[in-house]
């Protein structure tokens, strides 16, 4: 649990912010200048906010009313910084160590456990200087790891890397998010990145904190125009994998007591997976098509429509206890004479699985 | 001529290395935590501060050795106190060569160390911090290592500039041989003397050489450590 009640001027910007969320991954999430890094900068212990409170679980780390401001020292966060910020002076495995030797500091991780996690145990030697992006990144991740923290902190960690980078990177954030279950503040303003790996999310415009809640529910949530509009915005759903085909090479997820279809073997049996299904790529009928090469058809009941001011209409749909969302033309929505509480189907033309 | 060094030639450049050095002793550490302080705090009175360091190179020497004679002399505030208190005495002794010599080479120190440190900017201090290490560890750990190539060049220009310093240290500790007659005093020595031409060119090729091995030295020293150090600059 983090419970963070801050405000803080900087000259002409004023950062206000409240929000508790549970442990996993919370991402913050907002535009450049709308605040990211100056909160977690407080959270973590760079800088300190005029006023307010800030709780990591049990700890109360910083309290101006009770003058409890704990130094970065002693509050237990591990911070990978956009720019990996590895000592140019030390091997890898220094850099990995570093909170061992110097600070002290025991890790119920072992250097081999986290070098083999991520993938640099053949780096361990060599100086800072010669790894690629990417190889930065996760030996900053590691050091961070070995620190013994209570609390990740990632500050846009994937920011300066292309993008065949980031997809090096990203399979290894969400295996530690997997099998170290530690806690993770995520700062990015991409939100690619944010719907594959948090569980939570808190919005963050000019200072102030819009919305924060569950991922799923805060990206079909339409009143967050940051999240939920342009041509990419559209529906998470959390989906089991149940089956693989072997004859036609299909793999079937369990969704609410439906089933999507997606090509390739990709899983195993029993694996939760999260699948992103674009608004634009959701068509609804009001009967079951029998002859049709879309697959994914999915049973779903009409929540509510609303008219955007263009040609659109956002037409939120629940499958059993998640929202799908479908952009329809205005013109669609009123020919079919689509209405909420009704019953439709929702043809999907493509899916994207996250893990 | 002969190009034998005669024996009070050869006691003014051993003497010269004995005040160079601990010129050196006593200029660096200050050198160090001021370079650091200017380059990453704004305090006030910093620009006062910063024009006093570099004031001993606009000022005539003469000035900094008379100063410092009012100062350090036997009756002097500081030179009463020291000798008082240590047992320690400047005025007319190669100590006090050496304070001189610090005091001018201070500003050729300060220079190096302090872009040095400009270089970073407080970045990986951060993340030491996060790391656990105090302030005091983290700066012994990450900023100082760092900065070495700045003040290794730092002093060994200063070393050189020590070496041959003149103004101020004829002014404060007179020219006593074997005492305070450092080269340069030593090759104005002879080059008031009539027959002292041989013995001021002797000195003056060790001069050169002295300098432009410094200059050289300091460059190649800093340009390899900074490539050992994982290449700030790349």
């Amino acid at each position: 649990m983090i419970e963070v009640d801050v405000a803080s001027r900087l000259g002409d910007f004023s950062l206000s912010a409240k929000f508790a969320v549970n442990s996993g991954i919370t991402a913050i999430f907002g535009k450049s200048g709308a605040g990211k890094s100056s909160l977690i900068r407080m959270i973590a212990g760079l800088s300190a906010p005029d006023s307010g409170r800030i709780a990591l679980g049990e700890r109360v780390v910083f309290d101006r009313a009770a003058s409890i401001n704990m130094p970065i020292q002693q509050r237990g966060v591990g911070m990978v910084f956009q720019d990996s910020r590895l000592f140019p002076h030390m091997n890898v495995e220094r850099n990995l160590l570093y909170s061992q030797w110097a600070a002290g500091r025991k890790s119920a991780v072992s250097l081999g456990e986290i070098a083999e996690l991520l993938g640099i145990a053949h780096l361990l030697k060599r100086r800072p200087h010669g790894l690629s992006g990417g190889e930065k990144q996760r030996v900053a991740i590691g050091r961070a790891l070995l620190s013994n923290p209570q609390l990740l902190v990632l500050d846009e960690p994937l920011a300066s890397l292309d993008a065949s980078r980031k997809a090096e990177i990203l399979p290894y954030l969400l295996k530690l998010k997997n099998e170290f279950g530690i806690p993770m503040l995520y700062v990015s303003h991409s939100l690619g990145e944010i719907e594959q790996l948090a569980d939570t999310l808190v919005l963050l415009d000019a200072g102030n904190v819009v919305a924060h809640g569950p991922i799923a529910q805060m990206l079909s949530n339409l009143e967050l125009p940051q999240l939920a509009s342009g041509p990419d915005a559209g529906s998470l759903l959390f989906a089991t994998l149940n089956h693989y085909d072997e004859q036609w090479q299909i793999t079937e997820f369990g969704l609410e007591g439906q089933t999507l279809q997606l090509p390739g073997q990709l899983g195993n049996v029993g694996q939760d997976v999260r699948v992103r299904i674009k608004a634009k790529d959701v068509a609804l009928a009001c009967k079951a098509p029998d002859e049709a090469s879309i697959r994914n058809v999915l049973s779903v009941v009409i929540e509510g429509i609303t008219e955007t001011s263009g040609p659109y209409a956002e037409v939120d749909c629940r499958v059993g206890e998640q929202h799908l969302r479908a952009r329809l033309t205005r013109h669609s929505v009123h020919e079919l004479q689509l209405a909420a509480g009704q019953q439709v189907f929702a043809l999907i033309k493509s899916v994207a699985l996250d893990q | 001529m002969s190009f034998y060094l005669t024996d009070a030639e050869w006691a003014a450049i051993q003497l010269s290395l004995q005040v160079a050095s601990l010129a050196i002793a006593i200029a660096l550490p200050p050198a160090v935590l001021l370079g650091y302080a200017l380059a990453r705090w704004k305090f006030p009175g910093y620009t006062l501060v910063n024009a006093l360091v570099h004031l001993p190179i606009v000022l005539p020497p003469v000035v900094t050795g008379y100063v410092l004679l009012v100062l350090f002399g036997r009756q002097g505030m500081l030179g009463s106190f020291f000798a008082d208190v240590f047992g320690i005495v400047f005025a007319f002794r190669w100590t006090g060569a050496a304070l001189a010599a610090g005091i001018m080479a201070f500003p050729l120190i300060i220079r190096p160390v302090k872009l040095s440190f400009e270089l970073s900017d407080g970045q990986l201090e951060e993340a030491a911090h996060s790391l656990g290490t105090s302030r005091l560890k983290t700066f012994l750990l990450i900023t100082l290592p760092l900065a070495l190539p700045g003040i290794l060049s730092g002093a060994i220009l200063g070393f050189a500039k020590a070496m041959g310093e003149f103004g101020a240290t004829i002014t404060f500790v007179s020219n006593i041989p074997g005492e305070t007659r450092t080269l340069s005093l030593a090759l104005y020595t002879e080059m008031q003397s009539l027959s002292g031409d041989a013995g001021a060119i002797r000195l003056t090729v060790i001069a050169v050489v002295v300098s432009i091995g410094a200059l050289v030295f300091s460059e190649v020293i800093s340009r390899r450590l900074s490539r050992k150090l994982g290449g700030q600059h790349d």
